[in-house]
């Protein structure tokens, strides 16, 4: 169907994109894997030779190292399974009829415009503080006492501030599926007096099935990644370093840029494990 | 037409103000707090009489400290004066990275800053940063709540004076915490303040031969002694509090005592933003009769990375901020009470100065903090509550960590310090000792 | 009769559709309502809901302390410059691939996401010095190449679920009335293209304002955007909830109003081909 001359045309086009994903990927991950083998202590003279695979073995061996994919693992999977069963629900609510619509939307949205550093900031100071924070106040008022959120319940409160600045990511991407449903066969299985809890389980769930693997694998891919909100809130205590952040620890506090090279090597193969794994799902679903 | 005009007889103006001297324009990194936001807003002065103009970037200390290292690191040339601490200073120096700042003009008197902060920022007996200003660390407590409790603070208490002080202070009903102390994590955090204490336990992070001593007695008493005191006095959170968060409840009224920097005297009597500025006392940082006291000494300090092209420019910048005549400047616009104290002699010598109630104390806590011998036993090493090595932040900010975790209840300090020690082992075995 | 049942049940999703947005708007109100009370009330017990002392001061004193519009015109510049950077690469590459699949198409796409999955901060050094040896340092410029190379990926992905859904026998109509490649894609395919590549603009957009790493290492005095400006109000000594909370309103009120105005752009383009 194609002619080999729009062949050659599509592949010019594709690329600079191609091209330019390529240099970006390729520059810092040679580099990267570069200094990974080289004793690279900026703040004792730079570069001091070759260090074979020591900056690897440290690294794994680190007694930090397994908790910090523990802990990605952890965010990663909890916002995702907070984001979509909360975004299907949001979306099925605001599918419904109502009055002033839009402005709901609109509210719903807006965490989705606020800078990580920003919301990270409020809610860990306006919220989450022990003491002058507004859920402290909350609870005070009911006669508890106020939960020390970022340390007492460190990984809960970090999914709970990843989630919301999240959710309405999901949450559009739901509604749009939603939306495409088709009426009558919803209508047609309401007469037939099939519960609602059903009509959902058997004829909604699946439509959204395809929009939920695209949420998955877009947040995914966000969300291994994630730094500000941790660098904001907990700095890494309590169980909530992440791998990236472990990284982070050793090239700018500690000034390894070696042994944090080969952090970055092992965080890419991780990525690509879940990527792998994703991509197997996800590929199978845009194919049908 | 009017415009160019106006701008043509600006610069003409600014150059019979300069002479013949090329007017730059500086680029400086520094730290959001109090002091330097002050500086920001005086930087006119610096423009008129130097026609060089400057150019901000302030930031949050981590990010700060993080931006300037990389940097500096990668002869980037960024910045054309850095803001950096004691810790910094003598490293980057060793490095080649800083211009030394030996030929300060008489005028300047150099000799006129306080030997611990000439001695913290200088390596090998030169000066390489100046400090903006200086500070150790004191108790801060409310007069009142001491008088309720029955008791009356000495000028130089004891630890055990201060933890029976702070549970007796103690109405958690009323929100009132006997003692308010750093417990969120990071090495210029509860480890600046944890370490500090350690020196009056007769504790030390390192023996001669550099290895880690969180094994001994006297950590095991020292951290079972601070979680302790917090647990029973402490406000709820304090494993997330730092300066910030303990400057706020303090303020507040939410403290008996505090713990910390001398430079947040000034921030606690400032009835602005203070709601007990007037029953604030002063004492020194406790100790345990061992002959060291738990304060510290920090500066925040100005210097010029080497290779700057501006590098005349940059020393007429941090001769004018770190002057005599900046601190006066600062005076008779903000009052004597919020000049940034700590960095100069004649600043304690000077009667204004003097009626200052916080003065005399911080004064006296910056002089008792001796960086070269801050322990009872001897260490190998430079620093009061840091170890002068390149890789004492990244250890530290685990440490803290470790330690921050044991006081949200989340291990016992046996385990905190457990892997304090095997953590610290394996980073100086990487970095070769 | 069944027109009663509906609209006591239109009443009902009202109010629960409301309260559910407001709990999840709360934290942006709030920031706001802070932003414009004195310290001492932003930390009032109880909390100061609307009964407080309005003021602007705080507003005065973040504009004092550093000049929010050149941060505003630098993110402007940034964001701006990368999504329309990132667009012009990225429609011809997605409209190559959602036209002239070939068996690669699938996995180009999959591995052009997963450059997006290296951490950030591994590489620092590298881009870094990079950036010095490039003199790319603290310009805009820079920060526009970066931001446009982050996005990309989304943004191709994006462009080539909404391509595929365009029907490709108008294609084929087109080519055979002669139409030429470029007539092709300016007269048949970009008017259907526009909405798409509208909710593609949008979140790029989003993306790039948003993005706190990059603009923060890679910026000193001149290029900062508005994520260096939050960067000086994070935790000052002392007081300081209801600055950091008129800072955080200045951050992110141009692109919250932006994200209002187009909000039916968003909710019904964002679908990265999740919609059949």
């Amino acid at each position: 169907m194609a002619t080999r001359h729009s062949r050659s045309a599509a592949r010019i086009m594709m690329a600079p994109a191609v091209i330019l994903l390529l240099g970006w990927m390729l520059v810092p991950l040679t580099m990267t894997l570069w200094f990974s083998f080289r004793k690279f202590l900026p703040l004792r003279g730079g570069d001091l030779g070759w260090a074979g695979l020591e900056n690897y073995v440290r690294f794994v061996s680190s007694s930090s190292f397994w908790p910090s994919v523990q802990a990605t693992l952890t965010i990663v999977g909890g916002v995702l399974v907070v984001t979509v069963i909360l975004g299907v629900l949001l979306a099925l609510l605001l599918d419904q009829p109502m009055w002033g619509q839009g402005m709901v939307r609109v509210l719903v949205i807006a965490p989705f415009f606020v800078m990580p550093t920003v919301s990270a900031l409020v809610w860990k100071n306006m919220f989450m503080d022990p003491v002058n924070g507004i859920l402290a106040h909350i609870w005070k008022f009911f006669g508890a006492t106020p939960v020390e959120w970022l340390s007492q319940a460190s990984m809960q409160s970090i999914i709970l501030i990843v989630s919301w600045q999240w959710l309405p990511f999901a949450t559009l991407i739901l509604l749009t599926a939603v939306q495409s449903l088709d009426r009558e066969q919803l209508e047609a299985a309401e007469m037939d007096g099939a519960p609602s809890l059903k009509r959902f389980w058997f004829i909604i769930l699946p439509h959204l099935s395809r929009a939920i693997t695209v949420v998955i694998l877009i947040q995914t891919i966000f969300l291994l990644s994630i730094f500000a909100e941790i660098f904001v809130t907990t700095q890494g205590s309590f169980g909530t370093k992440t791998l990236t952040y472990l990284i982070f620890q050793r090239v700018l506090e500690s000034q390894n840029v070696g042994l944090g090279s080969a952090g970055g090597v092992y965080a890419i193969i991780l990525a690509n494990i879940v990527a792998l794994f994703l991509m197997r799902i996800v590929g199978r679903s845009l194919d049908a | 037409m009017y415009l160019r005009n106006v701008l043509g007889a600006a610069s003409a103006l600014s150059l019979i103000a300069l002479g013949s001297a090329d007017a730059e324009n500086l680029v400086i990194a520094t730290v959001n707090n109090g002091d330097m936001v002050r500086m920001q807003g005086l930087t006119d002065d610096f423009t008129s009489k130097t026609g060089h103009t400057v150019e901000w970037v302030t930031l949050e200390e981590n990010v700060l400290r993080q931006r300037v290292t990389t940097d500096i690191s990668t002869k980037g040339g960024a910045f054309d004066i850095m803001t950096i601490g004691m810790y910094e200073t003598p490293i980057w120096a060793k490095n080649g990275w800083l211009v030394a700042l030996d030929d300060l003009s008489a005028g300047y008197d150099a000799d006129d800053i306080l030997p611990a902060m000439r001695g913290g920022l200088s390596y090998d007996g030169t000066l390489f940063a100046a400090p903006f200003y200086g500070e150790s660390s004191m108790i801060m407590y409310r007069t009142d709540l001491m008088a309720n409790a029955g008791l009356s603070m000495p000028d130089a208490p004891t630890w055990e004076f201060v933890a029976d002080a702070a549970r007796k202070m103690t109405d958690k009903d009323n929100d009132i915490y006997g003692i308010c102390l750093r417990g969120k994590a990071g090495w210029g955090e509860n480890m600046a303040f944890i370490t500090a204490t350690s020196n009056a336990f007769g504790a030390r992070w390192f023996d001669e031969n550099w290895a880690p001593q969180f094994d001994s007695d006297a950590w095991s008493t020292t951290l079972n002694f601070y979680l302790d005191l917090l647990g029973d006095a402490g406000p709820p959170g304090a494993s997330t509090n730092g300066f910030n968060e303990n400057l706020s409840l303090f303020q507040q009224g939410k403290c008996g005592m505090w713990i910390d920097a001398t430079v947040a005297a000034s921030f606690v009597t400032n009835p602005k933003d203070s709601t007990v500025a007037d029953k604030v006392g002063f004492a020194l940082a406790p100790d345990t009769g061992l002959g060291r006291r738990s304060n510290w000494l920090w500066a925040w300090a100005l210097a010029i990375p080497a290779g700057t092209q501006k590098e005349s420019a940059a020393r007429e910048f941090i001769e004018w901020a770190t002057s005599k005549e900046y601190i006066e400047l600062v005076a008779s616009k903000e009052g004597w009470a919020n000049v940034p104290p700590g960095a100069r002699t004649s600043l304690y010598e000077n009667p204004n100065y003097k009626d200052i109630p916080f003065a005399r104390m911080t004064l006296e806590s910056i002089l008792s903090a001796d960086p070269l011998n801050p322990t009872v036993e001897p260490v190998p090493y430079v620093g009061v509550q840091f170890v002068a090595i390149p890789e004492f932040a990244g250890i530290a900010t685990e440490v803290g960590q470790e330690f921050s975790a044991a006081l949200a209840g989340q291990q016992t300090a046996a385990e905190a310090l457990d892997k304090a020690q095997a953590l610290t082992a394996d980073a100086m075995e990487a970095a070769g000792y | 009769m069944a027109r009663a049942v509906t609209s006591r049940r239109k009443a009902l999703n009202t109010m629960i559709a409301w309260a559910v947005g407001l709990v999840i708007f709360f934290p942006i109100l709030w920031t706001i309502l802070t932003s414009f009370k004195s310290e001492a009330q932003a930390i009032s017990d109880p909390p100061l809901f609307l009964f407080f002392d309005w003021t602007i001061e705080n507003y005065g004193v973040v504009q004092d302390r550093s000049d929010y519009m050149r941060y505003l015109w630098n993110s402007v510049i940034i964001a701006g410059g990368s999504t329309l950077l990132g667009v012009v690469v990225a429609v011809p590459a997605a409209w190559s691939m959602a036209f002239v699949p070939s068996k690669r198409t699938k996995d180009i796409l999959l591995w052009m996401l997963s450059t997006k999955m290296l951490p950030a901060v591994g590489v620092l050094y590298p881009i870094y010095l990079l950036f010095i040896e490039l003199g790319l340092l603290d310009t805009r410029t820079g920060l526009v190449i970066v931001l446009m190379l982050i996005n990309l990926p989304i943004i191709v992905w994006m462009l080539y679920t909404y391509f595929k859904e365009i029907p490709v026998d108008i294609l084929e109509a087109a080519r055979m009335d002669g139409a030429t490649l470029r007539g092709e894609i300016l007269h048949v395919l970009m008017p259907m293209a526009v909405p798409g590549i509208a909710s593609t603009i949008l979140l790029s957009l989003i993306l790039a304002w948003n993005e706190a790493f990059w603009t923060l290492n890679l910026t000193a005095a001149k290029a900062g955007p508005l994520t260096a400006f939050i960067a000086s109000y994070s935790s000052p000594e002392g007081l300081f909830f209801a600055k950091l909370s008129a800072a955080s309103t200045m951050a992110i009120a141009p692109i919250l109003i932006l994200g209002w105005f187009s909000q039916k752009q968003l909710v019904r383009g964002l679908t990265f081909g999740a919609v059949k």
